[in-house]
């Protein structure tokens, strides 16, 4: 198989769990579909020549971004109106989807990693980090530092919305 | 430079954001609307990486680095209107905010 062809697999897992992520009834369902879609983007950009990327969007994206929404999601019930609409048990068909989406990236992955000849045709053409850290710390200054303010206003915000009701001198 | 056509890679880019897309209209649920967003800025990502490894350049990378620090703060300020939503109006329904139409 060449690469192309490992990218176009990678690319309908992608999309197929992106589909699923819009459609499915439970939001926990559709937040792990969503770790899916955002893996097997991971694989896309590995592929393009983009390691850096891909590292970046496994790390930030289905890491960090990820468990945002879990933490939300536990901590006030957001499940709850989706569900009561919902037969209790569905059986092994809710367990088929995913497993066998992400069963499939992980024999993409490890035919990847294993095909001696494939390494060498995806390493002549990557973009290496540091020409990345090269550029983001000369030319592209401005806009890092654009995106820490961003970041801190970000901060700011949501700790401005999510914190108690102060009524009177009680905290609700 | 890859044996992949930049266009498919744009085609990935332009039916994941689509999907995105129908997400956030469809829904009613304000949590699944900010998950269909970040399949949305993915998909603007992946068209950023495409391109930038078609004319082997760096700064599609860092294009992408942009979008993911933007997509934290949206994250996070999203998440937590949706939490001053579930304790103001007891309620993740977006239809539960149409008091403020004029």
């Amino acid at each position: 198989m060449t690469i192309a062809t490992y990218f176009y697999l990678a690319a309908l897992i992608a999309i197929v769990a992106s589909i699923s992520v819009v459609l499915s009834k439970k939001a926990v369902y559709a937040l792990l579909y969503l770790v899916l879609s955002l893996l097997a983007v991971a694989v896309c950009f590995y592929l393009l020549g983009a390691p850096f990327a891909a590292g970046l969007e496994v790390i930030v994206y289905a890491g960090a971004i990820l468990v945002l929404f879990v933490f939300a999601m536990m901590m006030f019930g957001l499940t709850h109106d989706e569900t009561q609409y919902n037969p209790d048990h569905r059986g092994k068909l809710m367990w088929f989807g995913p497993t066998l989406l992400s069963s499939l990236l992980l024999l993409l992955l490890l035919n990847v990693i294993f095909n001696a000849e494939m390494h060498e045709k995806l390493t002549s053409h990557i973009v290496t980090p540091q020409q990345v850290g090269a550029l983001l710390y000369g030319p592209y200054l401005l806009a890092v530092e654009l995106a820490s303010f961003l970041l801190l206003a970000g901060l700011i915000a949501s700790y401005h919305y999510a914190k108690p009701d102060v009524i009177g001198e009680k905290y609700d | 430079m890859t044996n992949i056509p930049l266009e498919h890679v744009y085609a990935l880019a332009c039916i994941l954001f689509t999907i995105g897309l129908v997400g956030v209209i469809i829904r009613k649920n304000t949590l699944f609307i900010l998950m269909a967003l970040e399949v949305m800025l993915n998909a603007v990502g992946i068209a950023f990486i495409g391109a930038g490894s078609y004319w082997q350049q760096a700064d599609g990378q860092i294009m992408f680095i942009l979008i993911l620090t933007l997509a934290a703060a949206e994250v996070a300020v999203g998440l937590a209107l949706l939490i001053r939503m579930q304790r103001q109006v007891k309620d993740v329904d977006i239809d539960a905010l149409s008091r403020m139409k004029g």
